[in-house]
């Protein structure tokens, strides 16, 4: 047993780390909202990087790790809160001509839902409809929608979609599940990487605001907040790479209750973690410039990606 | 990331299950009256030697001493083992196996060695602390009773609190001030003061479950031998601190161990308490909230496995021990709430009533409104976090 980043782990991590800080920092991320979440170039780079065949084997062209490193990869991008429908593309390398390569966008919406909401839907070449029966894929331009004006996140437009066309089926009922349990595992990597980026943001504020003539951070009433959101992000860092390595070894847990735990844990923890990183800094944590709320708002949507919270509590109620 | 146990410590996990499930059967239940100190040590350290006989004496203790030097992986291997099947807890024993006897591996002289730890892990030697004090909880370095030397011994008064098992405890660590002129943290020494010594006046302190847990213990010119110093004169605050190296991250994780089998027994009970025509567990919010804490429990074993592994790797416990900590005294206080819920009115007793099993829910609630004061509040807790792990200004 050794449970913390063996040195490739750590070198994968400081890789695309360094990558996202080079190539989608916070300024190329606000431009995005533009273009539905997505630029095709830095699309391409993300590509190039492996995150859509990280986990395909090497001889179809992928990177051939496994879920574990899926997941640091992941917190990175959540981290960088880098949008675009990057955990549908990487769910669907492999099995959607051109999604490994970036050379099609492809996004993801599960059903049965109402309103089906489609992410990203001008930016998409193909969307992969997942339901209890399989996995459906539909081509983006048979697809009508009307928009939503006011996207909760705007770097995650969204299109009310009222008739989804059947689409191919590309995959059947344990595809389907497989992709909600490694999915829900990535989507919780991304809101550890907000829970972990919201602790940065609001410490360095606190140590650099100054307020009664000392910094804000000196204050236990301002240091509490800090310190309960740390724990929030260690906590779910320990379920999510828990959730991961459980994933690629059933032998030492159960994967589907490993997934259902880190997927409540970390939404919990980027929601509440984005809020109180919006608080810390006050009044202009409440502006537009200010980047605590793009954390937040991503937060809201990954939360509802592959289960919300309390989809998750009643599953773990039913495995106690 | 690996959460797979090697063959070695599968061997050692089976070999371990296999004596707990001949011996267990033969250790009977522990004393029904809490406030009975003489059967609880007896009881305890029946368990000490079972586990000395069997090689499993300070499992974490480095073999030199006598200990097993289990690796941290077998050490949580011993936890989870014997908190599954039942087994004693280290009860009585827990001052001198998790705090004076670290304490002294790290610090004593060999003749101090010699006379403690084999006697402590055979159980024939039990501890308390002598730390806080009325005056000096959170602020524990400005704890004010007095060590004066006089020849070759230090006669001591002053009054410490908190103090477990003083009734039944042959030795207490004893931290004295010695230098009241040096700054707070400087003027402290580390004493082993053998508990029959002349002077001393121990006070049950009777604590919200209305148990004799702890004692306010009196020092009235008591004589302890200089010869009985851990470390140099005034170093004690140093001394004292190089245990908490020595944690590995596992402290509370028995007790949190045994919190997942509260909530295993607390879903059974809410499937068969009736809430209007059906159960409670038809209510879903009550459902997920029980989903919920098993989901903050699982969470808090994985951080033990990191907690423990970044230990193992460096050789101090990082920063996830205040996590811990922190995160586990949240989830007690809840699950503690829910166990009202479930079991409503039979929620009002701490004996089970009606087989409703209510018992030990009712006294878990009871447990945790105490783990987030012991071992340092979460109010302290949160300023270790915010100043040590993230580098905020300290205010004081």
């Amino acid at each position: 047993m050794d449970f913390d980043l063996n040195e490739d782990e750590a070198a994968l991590q400081e890789g695309v780390r360094s990558f996202c800080a080079g190539r989608f920092d916070m300024e190329t991320v606000r431009s995005l909202a533009d273009s539905a979440g997505v630029d095709r170039g830095r699309w391409r780079e993300l590509a190039d990087t492996g995150v859509f065949g990280l986990r395909l084997p090497e001889a179809d062209g992928g990177v051939g790790l496994g879920l574990t490193e899926a997941v640091l990869v992941f917190e990175e991008l959540g981290r960088a809160v880098v949008p675009g429908p990057i955990l549908a593309s990487h769910l669907a390398a492999g099995l959607v001509d051109g999604a490994l390569s970036g050379d099609r966008v492809v996004g993801l919406v599960e059903r049965p839902a109402h309103p089906v909401l489609v992410e990203h839907l001008d930016a998409l070449d193909a969307l992969v409809v997942v339901d209890d029966e399989g996995l459906h894929l539909v081509e983006a331009d048979a697809i009508s929608g009307e928009p939503v004006g006011r996207p909760l996140d705007p770097w995650t437009p969204l299109h009310v979609v009222a008739d989804l066309p059947a689409g191919q089926v590309i995959g059947g009922p344990e595809d389907a599940a497989r992709w909600r349990l490694e999915g829900a595992v990535l989507a919780a990597a991304q809101l550890l990487g907000i829970a972990g980026a919201t602790v940065e943001l609001g410490t360095a504020y606190a140590k650099e605001r100054e307020q009664f003539g000392k910094p804000i951070g000196t204050f236990q009433a301002v240091k509490h907040i800090l310190a309960d959101m740390l724990t929030r992000a260690e906590v779910a860092r320990a379920a999510v790479y828990a959730a991961g390595v459980t994933l690629d070894d059933p032998s030492v847990g159960d994967p589907a209750r490993a997934a259902h735990g880190a997927k409540l844990i970390a939404g919990e923890a980027g929601i509440a973690n984005g809020k109180a990183c919006i608080q810390v800094h006050g009044g202009m944590g409440f502006t537009w410039e200010v980047d605590a709320h793009l954390y937040l708002k991503r937060a809201f949507v990954l939360d509802t990606v592959f289960g919300s919270g309390d989809v998750h509590a009643e599953a773990m109620a039913a495995l106690v | 990331m690996d959460l797979r146990y090697s063959a070695e410590e599968e061997a050692f996990r089976a070999e371990l299950v296999e004596w707990l499930d001949e011996v267990l059967p033969t250790v009977g239940p522990p004393p029904g009256n809490q406030n009975d100190w003489d059967a609880r040590r007896a009881y305890d350290t029946a368990w000490q030697r079972m586990l000395f006989d069997q090689g499993y004496a300070g499992i974490n203790w480095p073999t030199e001493v006598g200990g097993r030097g289990a690796s941290p992986a077998e050490h949580l291997i011993f936890l989870e083992e014997t908190e599954r099947r039942g087994a004693p807890y280290v009860g009585v024993m827990f001052v001198a196996l998790l705090h004076a006897g670290p304490t002294l591996i790290a610090e004593a002289s060999p003749e101090q060695k010699a006379a403690h730890l084999p006697a402590i892990l055979r159980g024939d030697q039990v501890w308390c602390q002598g730390f806080s004090e009325p005056q000096a909880g959170s602020d524990l370095a400005s704890l004010r009773t007095r060590a004066v030397r006089d020849g070759d011994e230090y006669v001591i008064n002053g009054s410490k609190i908190w103090t477990s098992n003083a009734q039944v405890a042959d030795y207490c660590e004893l931290l004295v001030r010695t230098d009241p002129d040096a700054p707070k943290h400087k003027g402290i020494s580390w004493l082993i003061l053998p508990m029959d010594t002349p002077g001393i006046d121990i006070r049950p302190l009777r604590s919200v479950p209305g148990t004799e847990e702890f004692s306010e213990v009196f020092f009235d010119d008591v004589r302890v031998p200089v010869a009985n110093r851990v470390g140099d004169e005034n170093d004690g605050w140093r001394v004292a601190m190089v245990t908490f190296s020595f944690e590995r991250g596992t402290a509370f994780v028995s007790e949190m161990l045994a919190s997942m089998q509260l909530v295993e027994q607390l879903a059974a009970a809410a499937k068969k308490v009736t809430r209007g025509s059906g159960t409670a567990w038809d209510d879903a919010g009550l459902r997920r909230d029980i989903g919920q804490v098993a989901a903050d429990l699982d969470a808090l074993w994985a951080l033990v496995k990191r907690n423990v592994t970044q230990a193992s790797r460096t050789g101090v416990p990082g920063p996830g021990g205040s996590v811990f900590k922190l995160h586990y005294s949240e989830v007690r206080h809840r699950l503690g709430l829910l166990g009202e819920r479930v079991f409503e009115r039979a929620g009002l007793a701490l004996d089970d009533v009606a087989g409703m099993g209510n018992g030990p829910h009712v006294e878990g609630l009871l447990h945790a409104i105490s783990i987030s004061i012991a071992a340092g509040t979460t109010q302290i807790q949160r300023n270790i976090v915010a100043e040590r792990i993230l580098g905020l200004p300290k205010d004081r």
